[in-house]
C-alpha cells in the first residue's frame, strides 16, 4: 500500500508542475540564489504578477 | 564523427570549481554505440511486433482488424524514430552541446525563464500542443478508409512533423527563445519575413475560424451540449476569482474543484435537457450559437487572463492528461473490433461526401496536425525553449512530444472507425445530402453502394437515443463522430450502454474546452501580432497597455475569423465540408513556412550534407500544398474548385435558375457564389505568400551553400553552470555525473557566476 500511496503522491506532485502550481517556488529559489535587494514578492503579489504578465504577452495554444 | 566542434572556445570557460556540465562526448560516444546481445535483442523484438503490427493493418484482407495493431504499430514505428532518426539528427545536424547554457539559465529571472524539468516540460508542451486537431483531422478523413491516414500520421510524424518541432525548439532554444516570426525575419530578410508575418496572421485567422466551427457543428441543436459547455464560463470566472483573491496559488486544488463542477455540469446537462424548459431554452440552431461565440470570444481577448483565460487554461490541461490517459487505457482494454476497409470506396474518388477532394493532396491536408502541424512551430518557439534545462533535453522534448501528439491522432482515428460506418457516413454528410431525417439519412447513406453497409432508420434514432441527442443526423466537423466512438468503447470500458450519453457529452465537452481555449489564446496572439504590426507606422500600437488599441485589434481579429466562422454556419454546401480542406492547407502552409526557416538556418550553419533532413519535408509538405491550393483554385471541378463552383452558380443564377445543386433558394445560390469567392481569394493570398517565403528561404540557401555557409543569428555561447540527464531514463553515465553534481554542497550548485 505504501508504494501505491508513494505512485500517487509522485503522480499529483507531477501533474501539479505540470500546470505550474510550483511557480512561486520556483521564484522564490532563483530570488534567493541570486542575493538580490529589497525582499522577494509575497505568494499573493507574485501570482498577481504572472497573470498580469500573461496579459501582455499571451501564449499560444494550439488545434 | 560526431564530436562537437568547439568553435565557441566553452571548454576552457568553465568554472573548473563544478563539475562537467556535459557528459564527456567520448563516454557518451562509446555508451551510445556499444550494443549488448540485450539492447539488440530488445529492438529486434520492437522491429518485429511493429513489422507484423503494419503486416496486419496493410496487408491481411480478413472481414475485420483488431484496433490493438494500430497501438503496436504507432508506437514501435514511433520508438525506431525515436531512437533511430531523431538521433540522427541531433548528431549531424544540430549538434547541441551541454557545455552551453540555455536561456533559462542565462536568462533566468524566476518567472518566463526558468529551468524546468525535463519530464515536466515534456507534459508541459504536450499540453500545448495537443488539443483539438489531432482529434478532428483523423476522423474527417477516415472518409477514404483507415490506412491512408494511419500512414500519413505514423510516417509522416516520424519523418516530417516531429522534425519539425524539433528543429524549431532547437533554432529557438539557441536565440534566447525568439518567436518563428522574428527568426524568419532575420533569416530570410525583410520581403520574406513580411510575407511570414502576413502569411501567419491570416493563417492564425482561419484555423481559430474552423475551430470554432466544429464546436458550432457540436453544439447545433443540442440543449445538452449547449448547457454544459456553457456552464465552463462561470465555473471558469468562479476558478479565476477563487486563484485571485481567496487561495492564490493553489492551482492544483482550484483544478479538482473545476474538475468536479465540470461533471455535475456534464450530469446536470442531461437533467436539465430532460425537462422542458431546459430543451427549450438550451435548444439553439447554429447560427445563434455562431453568434455567441463571436461575442463571447470578444469578451474573452479583453477580460484580463486571470479572469477566465488562466482558468480555463489549467481546466483544459487537466482534462487533457486525463482524456488521453483514459482513452489509450481505455483501446488497449477493450480493443474493438474494426470493420471499416483499409481503403474505402471513395480513396480513388474526388466527390467524398466528408470532404472533397483526390487522396494527393487532399488526406495529407486534412489530417494535419497529428502528422505535421505548422501552428506547433509557433508554440515550439517561444515559450517551450525558455524553459528548457539542457540543450540535449530538445530531442526528448521537441521530437518525443510531437510522437505524443501523433498517438493521440491515431487513437482519435481507432475511435471514430470503431463505429459502424453507415453511421460514420449519416453523421458527417452535409445536411443538403443526408435530408436530415432518420429515413432520409438511411436511404441516401445506402444508395452510396458502400460495402457491408445497410443501415436502418432505426439504428440511426436508436443511436441518437443511446448519446442523449435529438439527432445525429449530419452533426460533421469530426467532434460528434469521436464523442460516438469514444462513448461506444468508453462504455465497455466503465458503465455500459447506459453510461454513453454521459460518455457521449463528456467527450463534446473536452473537445469544446480544448477549442474554446485556443479561440481565446489565438484571438490573444494575433491581436498582439497585429498592434504589433501597426505599430511600425503607429508607434501608439505597439503599447499593450493602450486600451482603444487593443480594443480594435481584437475587434478586427474577432471580425475577420468571425466572418469565416459565420460563412461556414450559413454555407449551403455544408461548411466542414468546403472549409475543412481550407484549414489543413492553412495549417500545413504554415509548416511549409517554418520548414523553410530552418532550411535557410541549416544550410548557415554549414552542415549541407545533411541538408536533407529538412528538405525532404519541405519539399513534400510544398508540394501537397501548393497542388492543394491549385486544386482549390485552378481546379474545373465545382466539388474541388471554388472558382468552378462559383462560376457554375454565377452561371445558374444568370440563367434564372432559383435552386441549383444543394442550394435550394436564389438566397442560398447568391450565398455560394459569394462564399467560394472569398475562399478562392483567401487560398490566393495564402500560396502566393507561402510561395514568396519558401522561395526566400531557398534563396538564402543557396547562397549560404555557395558562400559555404553564412551569418549566424544564435546568441552568445554562455557556459553552463548546471547539469540534467537528456532523456526519459538517465544512461549509467548519466547517472555518474548526475552524483558527482548531487554530492555538491547546495549553495555551490545554485550560485550563479556574475550574475545580477
Amino acid at each position: 500500500m505504501n508504494a501505491v500511496a508513494k505512485g500517487l503522491r509522485g503522480f499529483a506532485t507531477y501533474m501539479g508542475s505540470l500546470m505550474g502550481a510550483d511557480a512561486y517556488k520556483k521564484y522564490l529559489e532563483h530570488f534567493n540564489a541570486g542575493g538580490h535587494a529589497g525582499p522577494a514578492m509575497t505568494e499573493r503579489e507574485f501570482w498577481r504578477d504572472r497573470m498580469d504578465r500573461q496579459d501582455s504577452n499571451p501564449q499560444g495554444r494550439c488545434c | 564523427m560526431g564530436k562537437v566542434p568547439d568553435k565557441t572556445g566553452l571548454a576552457d570557460k568553465l568554472d573548473p570549481a563544478l563539475p562537467s556540465p556535459a557528459v564527456d562526448d567520448t563516454v557518451r560516444e562509446a555508451e551510445e554505440r556499444k550494443w549488448t546481445p540485450a539492447k539488440i535483442g530488445l529492438w529486434v523484438a520492437i522491429s518485429l511486433l511493429g513489422a507484423v503490427a503494419w503486416f496486419m493493418l496493410a496487408l491481411v484482407r480478413g472481414e475485420t482488424v483488431n484496433a490493438i495493431w494500430f497501438v503496436f504499430a504507432a508506437v514501435c514505428t514511433y520508438l525506431i524514430g525515436y531512437r533511430f532518426y531523431s538521433k540522427v539528427i541531433e548528431r549531424y545536424l544540430l549538434k547541441p552541446d551541454d557545455r552551453r547554457a540555455t536561456p533559462a539559465e542565462y536568462k533566468a529571472d524566476g518567472k518566463d525563464y526558468v529551468r524546468t524539468d525535463r519530464n515536466v516540460l515534456f507534459g508541459h508542451h504536450f499540453a500545448a500542443i495537443a488539443g483539438a486537431g489531432p482529434l478532428v483531422g483523423p476522423v474527417i478523413a477516415a472518409q477514404m478508409g483507415y490506412l491512408p491516414g494511419t500512414i500519413w500520421i505514423i510516417i509522416g510524424v516520424v519523418l516530417a512533423g516531429a522534425v519539425q518541432d524539433y528543429l524549431v525548439m532547437f533554432f529557438s532554444m539557441r536565440r534566447g527563445g525568439r518567436s518563428l516570426g522574428q527568426m524568419a525575419r532575420e533569416e530570410l530578410g525583410v520581403i520574406g519575413g513580411t510575407a511570414a508575418l502576413v502569411a501567419t496572421l491570416l493563417i492564425m485567422i482561419i484555423i481559430v475560424a474552423i475551430l470554432a466551427l466544429v464546436v458550432v457543428n457540436a453544439l447545433g441543436e443540442s440543449p445538452w451540449g449547449v448547457f454544459s459547455v456553457g456552464m465552463t464560463i462561470p465555473i471558469a470566472l468562479f476558478m479565476g476569482v477563487y486563484l485571485r483573491f481567496i487561495r492564490p496559488g493553489k492551482v492544483m486544488e482550484v483544478s479538482i474543484i473545476g474538475f468536479v463542477l465540470l461533471m455535475a455540469a456534464i450530469i446536470g446537462g442531461g437533467a436539465v435537457a430532460g425537462t422542458e424548459w431546459g430543451a427549450a431554452f438550451f435548444h439553439l440552431d447554429k447560427v445563434t450559437i455562431a453568434w455567441g461565440i463571436i461575442v463571447y470570444g470578444f469578451i474573452a481577448a479583453i477580460l484580463p487572463v486571470w479572469l477566465l483565460l488562466a482558468p480555463r487554461d489549467y481546466l483544459s490541461t487537466f482534462m487533457k492528461i486525463g482524456v488521453i490517459v483514459m482513452l489509450a487505457l481505455a483501446i488497449i482494454v477493450v480493443r474493438p473490433e474494426i470493420t471499416v476497409p483499409a481503403f474505402s470506396e471513395f480513396a480513388s474518388r474526388e466527390n467524398g461526401p466528408v470532404f472533397s477532394g483526390a487522396l494527393f493532396p487532399f488526406l495529407f491536408v486534412t489530417i494535419a496536425c497529428g502528422a505535421l502541424s505548422g501552428f506547433h512551430a509557433l508554440i515550439s518557439s517561444g515559450t517551450t525553449p525558455k524553459l528548457i534545462e539542457k540543450e540535449r533535453q530538445t530531442r526528448f522534448i521537441g521530437y518525443g512530444g510531437m510522437l505524443m501528439e501523433s498517438f493521440v491522432a491515431i487513437m482519435a482515428l481507432v475511435a471514430a472507425i470503431s463505429i459502424d460506418r453507415g453511421i460514420y457516413f449519416a453523421m458527417n454528410a452535409p445536411l443538403a445530402l443526408t435530408g436530415g431525417t432518420v429515413e432520409s439519412a438511411a436511404q441516401w447513406v445506402n444508395s452510396l453502394g458502400l460495402a457491408n453497409v445497410n443501415i436502418t432508420p432505426d439504428v440511426l434514432a436508436q443511436t441518437a437515443k443511446d448519446v442523449g441527442e435529438e439527432s445525429i443526423i449530419s452533426r460533421s466537423g469530426g467532434a460528434p463522430t469521436l464523442a460516438v466512438g469514444l462513448a461506444h468503447i468508453m462504455q465497455q470500458f466503465i458503465g455500459g450502454p447506459g453510461m454513453m450519453a454521459f460518455w457521449y457529452h463528456f467527450a463534446i465537452m473536452f473537445e469544446a474546452l480544448f477549442i474554446l481555449t485556443a479561440v481565446d489564446a489565438g484571438t490573444r496572439v494575433a491581436r498582439f501580432m497585429l498592434q504589433d504590426s501597426i505599430g511600425n507606422f503607429v508607434p501608439k500600437f505597439k503599447e499593450a497597455s493602450w486600451r482603444p488599441g487593443a480594443w480594435l485589434c481584437t475587434a478586427i481579429m474577432v471580425g475577420a475569423w468571425g466572418a469565416v466562422l459565420l460563412m461556414g454556419v450559413t454555407d449551403p454546401l455544408g461548411g466542414i465540408n468546403t472549409l475543412f480542406p481550407l484549414f489543413g492547407i492553412a495549417n500545413q502552409l504554415l509548416a511549409a513556412i517554418a520548414l523553410a526557416v530552418c532550411l535557410a538556418i541549416t544550410a548557415k550553419r554549414g552542415v549541407f550534407k545533411w541538408l536533407w533532413i529538412v528538405a525532404v519535408p519541405l519539399a513534400f509538405a510544398a508540394v501537397v500544398t501548393i497542388t492543394a491550393s491549385f486544386h482549390k483554385i485552378f481546379s474545373p471541378v465545382p466539388a474541388v474548385g471554388y472558382f468552378a463552383n462559383n462560376q457554375a452558380f454565377s452561371k445558374a443564377l444568370a440563367d434564372g435558375k432559383t435552386e441549383f445543386g444543394t442550394a435550394k433558394t436564389v438566397a442560398a445560390m447568391e450565398a455560394v457564389v459569394r462564399n467560394t469567392m472569398i475562399q478562392g481569394v483567401l487560398s490566393v493570398i495564402f500560396v502566393t505568400l507561402s510561395i514568396i517565403v519558401i522561395v526566400a528561404a531557398l534563396l538564402a540557401t543557396i547562397k549560404a551553400i555557395r558562400a559555404g555557409g553564412g551569418q549566424d543569428h544564435e546568441d552568445p555561447a554562455v557556459p553552463s553552470r548546471v547539469y540534467a540527464p537528456a532523456g526519459l531514463i538517465p544512461t549509467p553515465a548519466e547517472k555518474a555525473l548526475l552524483a558527482e553534481w548531487n554530492a555538491l554542497p547546495a549553495e555551490k550548485r545554485t550560485q550563479k557566476a556574475g550574475h545580477h
